[in-house]
């Protein structure tokens, strides 16, 4: 026993724990969520991190230690966004086509996304860098950092906050879309992403080869606009 | 291969942009003027192959990479236990209302095409 908790130690205090965690737990929610039709409420990133979580607080392994190899998987987040200029090559003449139409829509909704969310916030008294760490929520997590940085937020609130939007738009799109009416994939993959970006738009790829485009094209823009403007708004406005 | 040389490429310009993004003080961060920086590279066609076989390999496994940040939610459960309800109900409002507002915009926006889009669920 003493030498298996002995094993424990060792095998927790490397990168190599953190990595093989991350992959492995993975691998196997992927597996349960194509075993149940890949129903929404079985997201394998939601389940993946309540599991790792849950290991984690039940261990008393601290995150750091975690993510000395969790990073190796987290670095990979940079050339990802990257690869975004990818889906939108590929349907370079649809996109130029409906530019000023997408571009509106995912100014307005990602503009309604972040003004509700500071609103709602601010009416329920929560404090004043939770709100501004909520404002770039709908943008994906490495990029809402830097954005709660700049307008006095908390970078690693947000990214938290950015995960958590990310996972209730993959898990409720479906039927508010359906409650909505909105039978156009390529609608659909574009709210999601503008609404939800890298795990919404994850969702929208592995749904309709359309709605994941249109997801990854949101994605971008979502990301180009809201750097630019967010910072902009509270300048001026707080 | 491709896939490597892809990777390695995409690595190469995310440093770039990175590093215009730090020379220019520009307000948008490095990786996504290292997208911008691709978008304009993918006119030169020997790249397509690579590019292709590596950003359809990362996308298609994007939400893996999420799951290190999505841990770290593990570091704030003090503020989540102190406002969880109050903090998703925040967040999934407001994510609804992002959803909604984009949808029927766009939808309206979109209405005067011509184009059949298939099936729906």
């Amino acid at each position: 026993m003493a030498d298996f908790v002995q094993l424990w130690v060792y095998l927790s205090s490397t990168p190599l724990f953190g990595l093989t965690a991350t992959l492995a737990v993975y691998a196997l929610a992927q597996i349960a969520y194509e075993r149940v039709g890949r129903a929404p409420w079985a997201n394998p990133v939601l389940w993946s991190v309540v599991v790792i979580g849950v290991v984690l607080v039940a261990t008393r392994t601290d995150y750091p230690i975690y993510f000395a190899g969790a990073q190796f998987i987290h670095v990979l987040l940079g050339p990802a966004v990257v690869a975004l200029a990818w889906p939108l090559w590929v349907r370079r003449a649809e996109v130029r086509r409906r530019g000023i139409a997408l571009t509106i829509a995912a100014l307005l909704g990602g503009a309604a996304a972040a003004g509700s969310a500071v609103a709602a916030a601010s009416l329920l008294g929560m404090p004043l860098d939770i709100v501004r760490s909520l404002a770039p929520k709908s943008v994906t997590a490495p990029v809402a950092m830097g954005i709660a940085d700049r307008i006095g937020g908390v970078p690693a609130l947000a990214a938290v906050f950015a995960v958590i939007t990310g996972m209730v738009g993959a898990l409720s799109a479906k039927y508010l879309f359906d409650f909505l009416r909105i039978d156009s994939w390529a609608v659909r993959g574009f709210a999601l992403g503008t609404a939800s970006h890298g795990i919404g738009a994850a969702r929208a790829i592995q749904v309709d080869e359309d709605a994941g485009a249109y997801a990854g094209i949101a994605l971008g823009l979502q990301v180009l606009l809201a750097s630019i403007l967010l910072p902009l708004a509270f300048r001026f406005f707080a | 291969m491709s896939g490597l040389r892809g990777l390695a490429l995409l690595l190469l310009l995310q440093v770039a942009g990175e590093v215009l993004a730090k020379a220019f003080a520009l307000p948008v961060p490095g990786p996504v003027v290292g997208m911008v920086l691709l978008l304009g590279a993918l006119r030169w066609a020997p790249l397509r192959e690579p590019i292709a076989a590596a950003a359809e390999f990362l996308l298609a496994h994007l939400s893996l990479l999420f799951v290190p940040v999505g841990v770290g939610v593990i570091t704030h459960l003090d503020v989540v236990s102190e406002y969880g309800l109050r903090l998703l109900a925040v967040i999934v409002g407001s994510t609804w209302i992002g959803m909604t507002v984009t949808a029927l915009v766009l939808r309206a926006l979109l209405r005067g095409e011509a184009v059949p889009e298939p099936r729906d669920g």
